[in-house]
Order: C-alpha cells, then structure tokens, then sequence
C-alpha cells in the first residue's frame, strides 16, 4: 500500500458515509412510511453500508474478483434458502 | 517450493501452475474462506427469523418493545472500532507502531463497550421489557429469534476482542507483522459488517 496517505483520507469518508446512513436509518423509521416502502428503503440502506464496509474497510475493491465471488457465495445460498422455504408459509 | 523443484528434477524457477488469490499471505484466503461459511450460519439463522417473522399471526413492533436509541449508539460505536482497525492498519504498514497500538487499543476497547452495552441490553430486556410485554424467553419466537441471533453476534464480537488482544500483544512482541493485522481486521469487519444487517432486520423493519 503505497499510497497510505491517500487511503486513510478515504477510510475517514467512508466512515462519514457510513455514519450519515445510519443515521437515515434511524430517522427514516419516524416518518410514518409504508411497511413496503420502510422495508426497501432500509434494506437498501443496510446492503448499501454492508457494501461499504467489505469494499473499503476489507479491501475487496483492491482484491481480485474470484474473492468477491466467494464472498457473494454465501447471499445467492440466502436468495436459495428464502426461495425453498417460501413454499411452506406461501398460504399465510 | 523445494519440494516442488525437487519434483520437477531441480531446475529451478517452477512457476506455480496458479497465481494465489491473495499473493501476499495463505492466511488471508483462510481468513475469507472461514468468514464465507461464517456468513452461512449468520445467512440461515437471518433467513430462519424471516420467515418465523413471516409466518407468525402475530409479531410485536421491534422498535417499540426493544427500543432503537442504544442500538443506534451501539452501531455507530461497531463503526467507529471499524474505522480504528483499519487506521491502526494503516499505521503498521507504515512501520509506526506507536500508532498502531494507539489505534488497536482503540479497536479493543469499542469491542469491549459494546459488550458491555449488550449486557445492559439484554439485563434490561429480561427483567423490565419482556414482562411487560407478556414475553417468554423459552416460549416466544420473538424473544427467541432475537436472542439467538445478537447472542451469536455478540459471542463473535467476545472472540474478535479476544483475538485482537492476541494480535495487540503478537505485534508487541515482534512475531506479528502488517499482514496478520491485516487477517483480524477482516475477521472484525466482518462482525461490523454482520451487526449492520442485525440492526435492519432485527431492530428497524
């Protein structure tokens, strides 16, 4: 890491990010929205942090791809998981 | 490497047949592999509250029977340790121990808040809040799908300030360089990065 310098600065951006967002989080929750519209706009908020930590902080924006498919191997067995057990609580 | 050029009659300079994923230490792709499948027992035990959540007649508001003001704080406490790891990285790769120490300290001792603030979380929850809502530990999907999954998260959060600890003293005593930092900083990312999704579904939605 030749340029330190350059990416502490970012890791205080992220940081700033990432704080801001939580934030939202919180202050959106007293709006009054939806239950629809409360969930997707946390959901994304939370995936959207989530990928700012992993990218950054873990540094797999600088990794090679094939990491970044292993770390995605756990979600798409989530998406896998949700779908095989939907069947059971569909009716409700 | 002396093996494999014993094995190819000593000529000398094999390349591997492969580049390694993560050139500068084996522990590094450990470190993800581990955390991969780490994220499948997190993945299934969110997934499993979901659809609970999702198939029960009934479910209390989260925000109202847990409250969210001291996870909020407790979330951008995890935030803060993140940003401290990361920075007492930085500072190691540079070669200032000084500083690094300053920072892991600083990484160590949010762990350790949080903790203690999740004690208090859970004191309080036992005694005062599940009571009132006529909640039972044992009994109630609510109370037994929370507890699991910040239990587990937070028995992740003792082994990464346990682990912290020994890369602190590690790098004291001169056996641990940048990169074994580096391999805990993942591994304490990771719980910040799991404690973000906690905080959405468990507390928020």
């Amino acid at each position: 890491m030749s340029t330190a310098a350059h990416s502490q600065h970012n890791y205080i951006k992220i940081f700033v990010i990432l704080t801001v967002l939580t934030v939202i989080e919180v202050a959106v929750t007293f709006l009054g929205l939806s239950k629809m519209t409360l969930a997707a706009i946390l959901v994304i908020l939370a995936v959207w942090k989530a990928a700012l930590v992993a990218l950054h902080f873990m540094h797999l924006k600088m990794e090679k791809k094939t990491l970044t498919i292993i770390a995605l191997v756990p979600f798409a067995l989530c998406v896998f998981l949700i779908l095989m057990l939907l069947p059971d609580i569909y009716p409700h | 490497m002396s093996e494999a050029v014993a094995a190819h009659g000593g000529h000398g300079h094999v390349q591997p047949a492969e580049k390694p994923l993560t050139p500068e230490s084996w522990g590094k792709l450990g470190m993800w592999l581990f955390l991969a499948g780490d994220a499948m027992s997190f993945g299934a035990l969110i997934v499993g509250y979901g659809i609970l959540r999702y198939a029960s007649k009934s479910w209390p508001v989260p925000s109202e029977v847990l409250g969210i003001n001291l996870t909020a704080m407790m979330t951008f406490l995890l935030i803060v340790s993140s940003v401290t790891m990361v920075l007492a990285l930085a500072a190691i790769q540079d070669g200032n121990k000084a500083k690094f120490k300053k920072f892991m300290g600083f990484t160590i001792l949010g762990g350790a808040i949080f903790l203690g603030l999740q004690a208090y979380e859970w004191t309080h929850l036992f005694t005062d809040i599940l009571p009132k809502y006529n909640l039972t530990f044992s009994k109630d999907l609510f109370a037994t799908t929370f507890f699991i999954l910040t239990g587990f998260h937070g028995m992740h959060v003792t082994g990464g300030v346990i682990y912290n600890i020994c890369v602190l003293m590690a790098v004291n005593r001169g056996r641990y360089q940048a990169k074994h930092v580096e391999i805990a900083g993942l591994y304490w990312h990771f719980v910040d990065l799991v404690w973000i999704l906690i905080f959405t579904f468990v507390y928020l939605l």
